[in-house]
């Protein structure tokens, strides 16, 4: 069970949150010209690593914001948890 | 009874206090203090079970949660019995009521005994080997096996006992409360840190409070005496809490663990009345330091399962704590110096013991030479081969080891009398909590033994948990580990003067060798599961490798007890056998509870009415009154139809529908979800959510949006209200109404935040009262005189803001029956009062309270769907056949590039339809399949029916169904299947009624 630092409202437990799949997939801005191939990889392709990993969480239980967290799969750990719209860090 | 196996008076025992209780149905008496395995034994009671596969008489074998044969039945009510409890746990009590398990009739005469005859036909892998063909006869080899299957009795009766859960935080959390647990939660505590301190015992000081030998000396105390002044102190700390009786269960990643404290189960019946019996504590700790100890080793020989084979520091834990004495004529069997401690305490009390086997070639450590002063024979480099007595030890026979240990030096073989055999194989460590964490382990070739390696959170293991064995080590080292840990300078147990015995040499055979051929021998290494080296050998022979198949193969470690005596030998053997190294062969998983937990602790107080949240509406009061059967509808109890009399549902149902079309009926909206939408930006957001367009919505009109999920598919529908230029109020269905307003937060949040828009949930705010029929308009007309209710003023489809009395309140024409209806909004707290003033208004029309069946009904008669139960979440609004709600001008909304995927644009999609059977009277079970041919094999299933109902305005039963490619089937005839006829149905347009919309404007 996580501790999850909530970057609006601080350390909250895990189930006051929701994990809201892989970050930094942006809708495409003009999906009509798109190809099928193209729309199935932005609406399926997932991916799911072993070790850094980009999510999206959501504090629903609590301010309902959404953000970004940096996990490590293999362990669970929190490398990084950053708001909605700022940019991963390098490397 | 009497109890003439007791030693002079123990500490921890109140031999003023006798106790009553029943094992088997006889009656017995202990002490208060006594466990029930303590209080069996000083009736001299060793065998109290039986084994699960061969029913071989078993006895008490440890004193502690490791137990594996003393598992009984505790308590005899239906509702509050309970399985699989160690008698070594139980703390018994005036009333106790146990009994053995897995025997019939009795323990002393079990019939299943004669699987221990059968034993050669039953290897490891039975079951999977025998009942394998015919494949069609598992049905009746499976009554077979259930019947023989599982331990003890389940409670048949809901469990009256009262359990709660607590959230604990706290700086330190210390597990175990032996002698380095003790130290850890005094330095924790002495240094402001707010600390909690666990032990599964009711007694603090672990193996150290009653080790009363003058060789273990702290500070020139006896180290039980230490101790105890130390826990003295420690009970005066402030900044302390400690729980005794309370097992961790479960330890989390980020320090997170779950704790199950035991309140009363040691109280008897009176004193137990109305207390909580267990919590479930949930801890987050900021540091977590393990002391969880060490479980001694059996040692693995044949026939080592007999009643009074016990582990060493059992026999001297019941003699030195409990004052038990477990046999009159005692042996030891080690590999190690623990059971001269155990000979010589035992020694010390006058108890006889006859002698030591020891598998070592010598030993020259201080304790083995108290033993030699006493007099004590000691067979050195000498193992058991066999024991002898079924249902108590009698004999044992012993033989001289060659050189390397896996023969023997002569055939010489000893025969010794004896009832009891404390056996010590040496020392685990737990480590079971650790690993649960995510821990990894690293295996000691020295003594043998995995320890702590790599911690994945702020945690640390000490005393013999971490592979400290002796007590100047235990004490040095928790010290130092513990500076560090807490990150300070001085623990107060930093210069220590200890004395102790020093263990000089070790040797540790995995399976002893006997003079028999291993096929004829059973040395037990999981003895709760019956398996035994031989098992382990076989599954080696039969190409299992891994330690997990090996595991689930032969099941050992696979018991209540999790494996935690036999684990290590298993691993041992298939070491042995491959030539493996152990480090290398890896340990089988250890996953939580590391006890059992009942389940009455882990559900706390969410039971009965309190299991999950219910919804109720303002108007609640008014449908009970009236007799109104409810339904769940997500945590909503919603009003479901209101039998008058003796109606039955369908009869109450048919005369609701028939009163709303030809009159007025009225129905309990309130649950339905709203959303309140502001912003600039309001109207592109419903463009962007909802397939049709809504920027040229006017002020105070309605309009019906379908959403859908990106992927193309129905995911709610409602109808959403223009109130001003930048405010909408939305509404979706009951059940659909968080996760709605979460999508859309999701949007505006992450794809769209350059929206002016903002959500609030206002589902709870208002009460909703929907009237509907023909004489609504009159019924609307007595509530508010003053409003025009022209088609010109107040069409279908518009809003209007109005005063109920003196009551604000929001109307929207907008039907979901077809009939011109009403839908009256007002603050919450004033629904029941104007559900009052609509049945009022509404008498002289004979207006009808419906419930959600004739809503389901009405609505299905005029084809509207229902998003959940017309679709499942593979529908498109094309499939659906709502075309019409789909913008084609639209740029983009969510989903719409998904209509035009070559799978969602395939002509033989499901899709929606209408049925009506060939009978009218005839009416189809919803999830009914739909087939067109009969004697087609396989027969290809078409789709299935959605919604069905027989329409008493029509006259006729009427279905929906989603129907592969069933938008060109107009006027087919299919057919569906049920178990005792086939129906036949033809294929219609699903709007059954008016469908010119002459009601709603009537």
């Amino acid at each position: 069970m996580f501790l999850i630092n909530c970057p609006y409202c601080g350390e909250r437990d895990q189930s006051e949150f929701i994990a809201g799949g892989e970050a930094h997939i942006e809708r495409p801005k003009q999906p009509t010209e798109l190809s099928d191939d193209e729309w199935a990889e932005y609406l399926f392709m997932r991916k799911n690593i072993k070790g850094i990993q980009f999510e999206r969480w959501n504090h629903a239980h609590g301010c309902r914001k959404w953000f970004n967290m940096i996990r490590d799969t293999s362990n669970d750990e929190i490398k990084l948890i950053y708001k909605m719209g700022e940019k991963p860090p390098k490397g | 009874m009497s109890q003439n196996l007791r030693v002079k008076s123990s500490n921890f025992i109140d031999e003023t206090s006798r106790i009553s209780f029943k094992f088997n149905g006889k009656t017995y008496y202990g002490f208060k203090g006594d466990t029930l395995a303590s209080a069996l034994l000083a009736n001299d009671i060793h065998l109290v079970g039986r084994s699960f596969k061969y029913h071989r008489p078993r006895g008490i074998m440890t004193s502690g949660s490791e137990e594996p044969n003393a598992i009984v039945q505790v308590g005899n009510d239906k509702a509050i019995t309970e399985p699989n409890v160690r008698a070594t746990e139980v703390e018994i009590y005036n009333g106790l009521e146990a009994k053995s398990q897995n025997c019939w009739p009795s323990v002393n005469f079990d019939i299943g005994g004669i699987n221990n005859f059968l034993s050669p036909l039953l290897p490891a892998g039975f079951y999977y080997k025998t009942f394998m063909w015919p494949a069609s006869f598992w049905e009746k080899y499976e009554i077979a096996i259930r019947h023989s299957a599982g331990l003890g009795r389940s409670p048949t009766k809901p469990d009256t006992d009262i359990y709660e859960h607590r959230y604990i935080h706290c700086d330190v959390l210390v597990i175990g409360a032996g002698i380095s647990g003790i130290m850890a939660a005094k330095t924790a505590a002495k240094n402001n840190l707010n600390t909690l301190l666990l032990d599964e015992k009711n007694e603090l000081g672990g193996m150290t409070i009653y080790q009363n030998s003058e060789k273990f000396k702290i500070d020139n105390k006896i180290s039980s005496e230490w101790l105890n002044d130390e826990i003295e102190e420690l009970k005066k700390l402030d900044n302390l809490e400690i729980k005794t009786r309370t097992s961790v269960a479960a330890y989390h990643g980020y320090n997170y663990l779950l704790a199950r404290e035991n309140l009363t189960d040691h109280l008897s019946k009176d004193e137990k009345e109305n207390k909580v019996r267990q919590r479930l504590l949930k801890i987050r700790a900021k540091k977590v330091i393990v002391a969880t100890g060490s479980l001694e080793r059996p040692l693995v020989f044949n026939n080592n399962d007999r009643p009074g084979i016990m582990l060493s520091s059992a026999v001297k834990k019941y003699a030195d704590y409990y004052g038990v004495i477990c046999g009159k004529n005692n042996i030891f069997f080690t590999n190690n110096d623990t059971a001269y401690e155990s000979a010589i305490s035992l020694l010390k009390k006058g108890i006889n013991v006859h002698c030591i086997i020891d598998i070592r070639e010598n030993s020259n450590s201080s304790i083995v030479k108290e033993a030699q002063d006493l007099g004590l024979k000691i067979y050195w480099s000498h193992t058991i081969v066999d024991t002898h007595g079924y249902k108590r030890l009698k004999q044992i026979s012993i033989m001289e080891l060659s050189k390397d240990g896996q023969s023997f030096a002569n055939s010489n073989k000893i025969v010794l009398d004896c009832d009891c055999l404390g056996m010590s194989g040496g020392w685990t460590p737990a480590v079971h909590l650790f690993t649960q964490s995510g821990g990894k382990l690293k295996f000691r070739e020295k003594d043998q033994v995995f320890i702590p390696n790599k911690y994945p959170s702020e945690q640390v293991s000490i005393g013999s948990c971490n592979g400290d064995f002796e007590l100047d080590e235990i004490i040095k080292n928790s010290s130092d580990i513990l500076k560090d840990f807490l990150k300070i300078e001085k623990t107060g147990f930093d210069n220590m003067n200890v004395e102790t015995s020093k263990e000089t040499s070790k040797k540790n055979i995995w399976l002893l060798p006997s003079d028999k051929i291993v096929g004829k021998t059973k040395p037990f290494v999981d003895y709760q599961n019956d398996a035994t080296a031989k098992d382990i050998k076989l599954a080696l022979r039969e190409g299992f490798r891994s330690i997990e198949h090996v595991k689930r193969y032969t099941t050992t470690g696979m018991g209540t007890d999790q494996g935690k005596l036999g684990n290590m030998h298993a691993l041992g053997i298939i070491a042995d056998t491959t030539g493996v190294k152990m480090g290398e062969v890896g340990t089988t998983t250890f996953r939580p509870p590391y006890t059992p937990l009942t389940f009455g602790t882990i559900v706390g107080r969410n039971v009965g009415e309190y299991f999950d949240i219910f919804r109720r509406t303002p108007m609640n009061d008014w449908h009970i009154n009236n007799n109104a059967e409810f339904e769940n509808v997500g945590q909503w109890k919603r009003a479901w139809y209101y039998p008058r009399g003796n109606e039955s549902m369908y009869e109450a149902v048919q005369r609701e529908s028939k009163a709303t079309r030809e009159s007025a009926g009225i129905l309990d909206a309130s649950t339905l979800g709203k959303i309140d939408i502001q912003g600039s930006d309001a109207s592109e957001f419903l463009n962007r959510v909802y397939t049709n367009a809504w920027s040229k919505l006017g002020i105070g009109k309605c309009r019906y949006g379908l959403m859908l999920n990106e992927d193309g598919m129905v995911y709610d529908d409602g109808v959403t209200t223009r109130l001003g230029e930048n405010h909408y109020i939305m509404t979706t269905t009951t059940g659909g109404a968080a996760n709605v307003l979460s999508k859309l937060e999701d949007y505006l949040q992450t794809e769209w935040p350059e929206l002016d828009v903002y959500l609030t949930s206002v589902t709870d705010h208002f009460a909703t009262a929907t009237i509907g029929g023909p004489n609504s308009k009159k019924i609307l007309n007595k509530l508010i005189p003053d409003l025009d209710l022209s088609d010109e003023n107040f069409p279908h489809m518009s809003f209007k803001e109005e005063k109920i009395g003196k009551i604000n309140c929001r109307i929207m024409r907008i039907s979901f029956t077809g009939e011109l209806s009403y839908e009256i909004n007002i603050q919450a707290s004033y629904g029941k009062s104007l559900w009052e003033q609509c049945m009022d208004a509404g008498k002289e029309f004979n207006i009808t309270p419906y419930g959600t069946e004739t809503m389901h009904l009405l609505r299905a008669e005029k084809g509207f769907i229902i998003v959940g139960q017309d679709t499942d979440g593979t529908m498109t609004p094309i499939d659906l056949q709502m075309d019409w709600v789909v913008s084609k001008k639209k740029y983009d909304f969510i989903g719409k590039r998904s209509l035009y995927r070559s799978d969602t644009m395939r002509e033989d999609r499901k899709q929606m339809v209408g049925l009506l059977t060939d009978d009218p009277n005839t009416v189809l079970e919803e999830g009914a399949q739909i087939i067109s041919e009969l004697d087609q094999t396989p027969v290809k299933m078409l789709g299935h029916v959605t919604s069905s109902y027989f329409s008493p305005n029509l006259g006729k039963s009427i279905a929906l169904a989603v129907v592969k490619g069933g938008k060109n089937m107009m006027g087919k005839k299919l057919f569906i299947p049920m178990e005792d006829k086939t129906i036949n149905v033809t294929v219609v347009d699903p709007i059954f009624l008016d469908k010119e919309n002459k009601k709603l404007n009537a």
